[in-house]
């Protein structure tokens, strides 16, 4: 599921940034409107932007965990975070939810700053981390009953919000079951509706769908549009290429950069004056040394068990590499053009910034 | 504070503890096997020494001498030999701690008014014993020899004479100076500790490892809120166990219990809290729970142990040792425990070391909840 071939982690920042917030709206810092317990505060009342994210840096010692990052998210947004283990995705969320502090600039989520008014965010956020962070020793019903309390659903309405989670999560029927007895798919389903007991403005999934069967995950996507059509913003990070897909809006992040931002589809239209091919052949791994100096080809990546191979004109190409991979005595079971799909829109962002920052740029594969 | 938050917190913390039948019936039962075995066990008193004799002189002087043995409750006669050699067997095979040996001409020198000896063969394997069991063969004989001294003197004047000095002793708060209860009292300070140490330690460790840390650190409960619920749910367990090390004090050693009840309870409930808090602060140091644990054991139930003054006399511990025991607050809880049981004193004696414990309890839930909020880093 993860090849991040041809990944040059040496680029120069502002390779591309966040093409999708020219506006700057600055968020009335005193439009508290006193976010209650539950109640919701409307968006209008903090800016039209539910988390501003300016310059923001991170470092653990010298390590950059996060770049200088730049991003705005609009309210009732489904905003994806897209990248690979480490690019700094969970960093810049747990910096977000008040769990981290910055090392530099700035972040406001719901109005509020996250240096300053950490509190204040936690009231209107919920946050769903990595593990299910659930206690497996309690049954379903107690784990919602403690979140009610420490989120501070007002009584009156605990019943009805413990109702609507377990509808939500499917779980009516177990809501005596013990929760380590839950399959993944369930109690992902029961982290969720935990964190969003209080009705929370915002919403901070990291990777919430990782270890989670495809059937599941499909289901898990269906539950962030209903949120979000009911006007919660929806920050989510993900390292599957087919759920960035299903957001409005997605930013790609690699080695603590924000690399790309847009609509999938906008993403998808910077590549497409490029031609794809997708090469299946008895040794991936030999072709792709054998097409790396071939000046028809563009770029070679793994895909699967196979490679996407870039080029400028597909029947030039294609001859080139019958006449090389015979050569090289390797098989071809399959070449054919194929439309991009975000995982080639991102492999190919990468290339770029690594080739802006450094020629000649070696390959990482 | 947020009484929702800590009440809600408090709830899953009772349903942790109720969830996990092995630690609770462990918090509850350890209390009284400890109890048992070191209110029992741990004695220091050293009496009924099994002791042989051989008496080579068989007279009534002799006798005399040995009977002074057969009376007093610190000897127990297990026998008489006929030889030396069945004595040192004895020792050689932990029979007896004590051989007596008479020499045949013991009656003659005292009848002659010169000095007699007589020979005493230790087992000093056990230097501790051997030196008590010394001490008290020597009063024995100086009393003895005291008793023969005058009886000839007052054989020579022809009247009694009394003795130039003689003192009466009259021990206070443990007049048979028994040992169980000196150790019982100060017990139930190591209990709380190891039950604290054991069940508070682990308890934010615990979250870190499963996550749940993080996700409650997102949420609006406040670290003092953390702190606080949790020390709760334990102390229903800590109550149980004071409760249970009291009772079992009183009524199967027959510890006296002199001071107020009222007095125990608030002072035991200022160490359960110290102590909860304590065991929180080095869950929320260490990441893991094994790390947790180790250093539960390490800074709860050995500094406890040894330099609380629960056994060990801190008097006369090196000055430096004797400084760092201030830091231990079993030490101060400790006194006022042998306090209330034993001289049944009050807050008039114990409130120096009453604020202390109080100091120590608000010094460390201050520390946790520091700690717990540089998690946030």
């Amino acid at each position: 599921m993860e090849q991040w071939n041809g990944g040059h982690n040496s680029g120069q920042p502002g390779g591309g940034r966040d093409h999708g917030a020219q506006g700057r709206a600055e968020p009335g810092a005193e439009g508290r409107a006193e976010p209650g317990a539950q109640g919701r505060v409307e968006p209008g009342a903090s800016g039209p932007w539910a988390v501003e994210i300016d310059d923001l840096v991170k470092k653990f010692g010298d390590f950059v965990a996060v770049d200088h990052v730049t991003i705005r998210i609009r309210v009732g947004e489904v905003f994806g975070f897209l990248g690979p283990n480490g690019a700094g995705k969970s960093t810049v969320i747990r910096i977000l939810c008040g769990l981290l502090r910055p090392t530099s600039g700035r972040a406001t989520v719901h109005g509020f700053d996250v240096a300053t008014n950490p509190e204040d965010i936690r009231r209107n956020i919920g946050y769903m981390s990595q593990k299910f962070s659930l206690y497996d020793d309690l049954t379903v019903s107690q784990n919602i009953d403690f979140y009610s309390g420490i989120y501070g659903v007002a009584k009156n309405r605990r019943a009805e919000r413990k109702e609507y989670v377990l509808r939500m999560a499917d779980l009516e029927e177990r809501r005596h079951t013990m929760t380590r007895l839950l399959p993944g798919g369930w109690k992902q389903r029961l982290a969720l509706g935990c964190a969003i007991l209080h009705e929370p403005p915002i919403l901070f999934l990291d990777e919430p769908t990782s270890g989670v069967d495809p059937i599941a995950r499909r289901a898990f996507w269906d539950l962030i549009y209903d949120l979000s059509e009911a006007g919660q913003t929806v920050f989510v990070t993900t390292h599957y290429m087919d759920e960035a897909e299903y957001c409005h809006r997605l930013a790609l992040i690699n080695g603590g950069r924000i690399i790309a931002a847009g609509t999938p589809a906008a993403l998808k239209d910077e590549l497409s004056s490029r031609t794809l091919l997708q090469l299946d052949s008895s040794d991936p791994l030999e072709s792709m040394r054998a097409l790396k100096n071939e000046p028809e080809v563009d770029d070679v990546a793994v895909f699967g068990g196979g490679l996407h191979v870039t080029v400028q004109n597909a029947e030039r190409a294609s001859v080139r590499i019958h006449d090389i991979l015979a050569a090289n005595k390797i098989d071809i079971r399959r070449l054919e053009r194929i439309p991009p799909s975000m995982e080639d829109v991102f492999v190919a962002l990468i290339e770029q910034q690594a080739r802006g920052a450094a020629e000649p740029a070696g390959s990482a594969a | 504070m947020s009484f929702q938050r800590v009440a809600a917190i408090f709830r899953k913390e009772l349903r942790h503890i109720a969830r996990d039948p092995r630690s609770l019936g462990l918090a509850l039962v350890q209390p009284l096997v400890m109890l048992l075995l070191f209110g029992s066990a741990l004695s220091l008193d050293v009496d009924r020494i099994s002791t042989m004799v051989y008496d080579a002189d068989q007279t009534s002087a002799s006798r005399e001498l040995i009977r002074q043995f057969q009376g007093s409750r610190y000897f127990e006669i297990e026998g008489f030999v006929g030889n030396t050699k069945a004595l040192e067997r004895a020792i050689d095979q932990n029979k007896i701690l004590v051989g007596l040996v008479v020499p045949r001409d013991y009656a003659k020198r005292v009848a002659a008014g010169q000095n007699a000896n007589f020979q005493i063969l230790l087992d000093g394997s056990d230097s501790n014993t051997a030196s008590i069991a010394m001490s008290y063969v020597n009063s024995l004989v100086q009393g003895f020899g005291n008793h023969l001294r005058a009886d000839a003197l007052s054989r020579h004047a022809g009247r009694t004479l009394p003795l130039p000095i003689d003192f009466q002793v009259r021990i206070w708060y443990n007049s048979s100076l028994e040992s169980k209860n000196f150790v019982v009292p100060g017990l139930v300070a190591v209990i709380l500790v190891v039950i604290a140490g054991m069940l508070a330690s682990l308890t934010v460790a615990r979250e870190w490892e499963m996550g749940t840390m993080e996700q409650l650190l997102s949420t609006p409960v406040r670290p003092a809120e953390l702190v606080l619920a949790k020390m709760l749910g334990f102390f229903a367990v800590g109550v149980v166990d004071t409760a249970i090390a009291v009772l079992v004090g009183i009524f199967v050693f027959d510890v006296p219990f002199r001071g107020s009840l009222v007095l125990l309870a608030v002072t035991s409930c200022l160490f359960l809290c110290g102590v909860f808090f304590w065991g929180i602060l080095i869950s929320a140091l260490a990441k893991t729970q094994l790390v947790a644990y180790q250093m539960g054991v390490a800074t709860t139930f050995l500094p406890s142990f040894l330099l609380s003054g629960f056994i060990y006399s801190l008097d006369s511990m090196p000055t430096v040792v004797q400084g760092i025991s201030h830091f231990i607050p079993a030490r101060y809880f400790v006194t006022i425990l042998r306090g209330i049981f034993l001289k049944g004193v009050g807050v008039e004696v114990l409130w120096g070391n009453i604020a202390l414990l109080t100091a120590f309890m608000i010094g460390v839930f201050l520390l946790a909840t520091w700690r717990l909020s540089q998690k946030l880093a």
